[in-house]
């Protein structure tokens, strides 16, 4: 009994982490994109990004969800009807625009001496990002990073609002069915999350005492 | 003059001609003229705010000036007129502008160190990333040479191909050991060879300035040039810093140093100059400036140092 529960939760709680590793893949180098156009020097598109970043950080990602999945069948043009795929677009970009903003205070926080150090070495602008400024913004952005990953984690739930089966829907579902009391699969499902924080965290951890063998 | 004044008149190696730089409506350089000759020591005075770092700053190529140019061993390598009617611009051209830039160095006031290599590679980072562009633009021009070679069908085709690609040099080192060598003998010049694997944030302030004036020399610039090389140090520290600048100076180093230690300056300098609001308002030999100053700007300016 219990263990057909935590099979069934197990599964589910295989989609929550595929949803928590594909917006992870897309969105991190998506991120980095959408900050160097926040940072643009050509206004139009620095302008347009910001106000995207904008909305999309000033509404609820369940509504972007709703929209990206309904959005389309509702103005006629085609119908979703893998909504995994609508999860993965509308978190992607929500999540691309959390870190593009962590990415860019980060960039903006390295001295302008760092950039004139690299140039008067003969380092190219190519040269100074890569070697120069990215490795130091990665110390600066991982624990900023690791509150919205850990967010991530939990954020995944609203999938179940389209019909995707994650672990919070499978734990719905054995209220119904099996003849337990209803608040188990739901706590059960709570140490999965439980547990797979505690583990980022503790990564997380490892990795900010791995960067803390220089100072700023 | 004499044959004898001929043969001994020090071989020309910065040449600066009507540098103007303008910030928005503020005109900060109005028309710099001066030259350096080779190993000679060029020592910068001048109250806050007269252009110093400006010029520094435009020599370095972190800024370029409106007008005028910069020439080194007789060759231009910047003009301002010409920069500002260029359709492409040097400001923009990544390749070209390391080249010009490779012929001066610039030792920061707060000396802009990365913090996250330790002294070594903050040595090396620059040298070795160079290395292995070089060597795969070599490599690169090998190839296209190879198939020019193999094409060509007369003597002279051949010829026209060796020479095209002549100019695709090697890179300025055999291997990657050779720049970690280098860099090794020259901390051990700034008396740091023991802190070769500390990171920037372990040394004090004295010893991070020694390491960058060695990031500078690995360089092997043309000129080297210092903006307040001892400012953001403790008076305790300064010393050490200012040895191993007098060091450079007895090893026949070619350097630009903006400075308000005015001791330091009489004491290294070959030629001084005074600038005043973005121009030179006087240069000479220490003796000139310090002893026998002509302008009143420069006494003034010498009266309220010796406070
Ligand atoms: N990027 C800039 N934009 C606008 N004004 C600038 C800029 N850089 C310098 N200036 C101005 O140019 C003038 C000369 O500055 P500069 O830094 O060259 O002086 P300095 O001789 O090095 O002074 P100090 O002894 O204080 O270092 C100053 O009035 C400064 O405010
Ligand atoms: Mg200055």
């Amino acid at each position: 009994m219990f263990k057909a529960l935590l099979f069934d939760l197990g599964s589910g709680f295989l989609v929550t982490c595929e949803i928590f590793a594909l917006t992870l893949v897309i969105a991190i180098p998506l991120g980095l994109i959408v900050a160097f156009g926040s940072m643009s020097r050509f206004k139009p598109l620095k302008y347009f990004i910001r106000g995207f970043v904008w909305v999309i950080r000033g509404t609820p990602l369940m509504l972007q969800l709703l929209i990206v999945c309904y959005g389309p069948g509702l103005i006629g043009l085609f119908t979703v009807t893998e909504p995994m795929i609508a999860v993965i677009i509308a978190f992607s970009i929500n999540y691309a625009c959390y870190f593009s903003e962590i990415y860019r205070g980060g960039i903006e926080s390295i001295s302008r001496g760092q950039y004139e150090a690299g140039a008067v070495l003969g380092m190219s602008k190519g040269q100074t990002f890569f070697h120069v400024i990215l490795p130091q913004v990665v110390k600066r952005i991982v624990p900023p990073m690791s509150n919205e990953i850990i967010t991530l984690v939990k954020d995944t739930s609203l999938a179940n609002t389209i019909a995707v089966i994650e672990i919070i829907r499978v734990a719905k579902n054995f209220t119904g069915t099996y003849a337990v009391n209803i608040i188990i699969p739901l706590l059960v499902a709570g140490i999965f999350y439980l547990v797979f924080v505690g583990l980022l965290t503790l990564l997380f951890g490892f990795i900010e005492k791995k960067m803390s063998y220089y100072k700023v | 003059m004499s044959e004898e004044m001929i043969k001994r008149a020090p071989e020309t190696i910065l040449e600066v001609k009507g540098i103007k730089k303008k910030f928005g409506e503020t005109e900060v350089l109005k028309g710099i003229d001066f030259s350096v000759a080779k190993g000679e020591v060029v020592v910068i005075i001048g109250s806050s705010g007269s252009g110093k770092t400006t010029l520094l700053r435009c020599l370095n190529f972190l800024e370029f000036s409106d007008e005028g140019t910069i020439s080194v061993n007789g060759e231009v390598l910047y003009d301002g007129l010409a920069e500002q009617t260029a359709k492409k611009k040097l400001k923009h051209n990544d390749k070209l502008l390391r080249v010009k830039r490779l012929h001066f160095g610039l030792v920061f006031q707060n000396f802009n160190l990365f913090p996250h290599k330790s002294v070594i590679n903050n040595l090396t980072l620059a040298p070795t990333l160079q290395f292995k562009s070089d060597l795969r633009a070599a490599k690169k021009a090998e190839k296209e040479k190879a198939r020019a070679l193999k094409k060509a069908s007369s003597a002279e085709e051949i010829a026209a191909a060796e020479a095209k690609y002549a100019a695709n040099g090697k890179p300025d080192y055999r291997d990657v050991e050779e720049i970690k060598e280098k860099a090794l003998s020259t901390l051990e010049r700034v008396g740091l060879l023991e802190k070769k694997d500390n990171y920037p944030c372990e040394l004090s302030g004295g010893q991070q300035q020694r390491v960058a004036i060695a990031r500078a020399l690995v360089m092997n610039p043309d000129i080297l040039c210092f903006d307040e090389p001892t400012s953001a140090l403790d008076p305790e520290l300064t010393g050490e810093v200012l040895k191993v600048i007098r060091e450079l100076k007895d090893s026949d180093t070619t350097m630009i140093v903006v400075t308000h230690e005015m001791e330091f300056a009489r004491d290294v300098a070959d030629k001084i100059i005074f600038m005043a609001n973005g121009v030179i308002e006087e240069a000479g030999t220490p003796e000139e400036v310090f002893g026998n100053p002509k302008s009143e700007k420069t006494k003034a300016f010498l009266a309220s140092r010796n406070k």
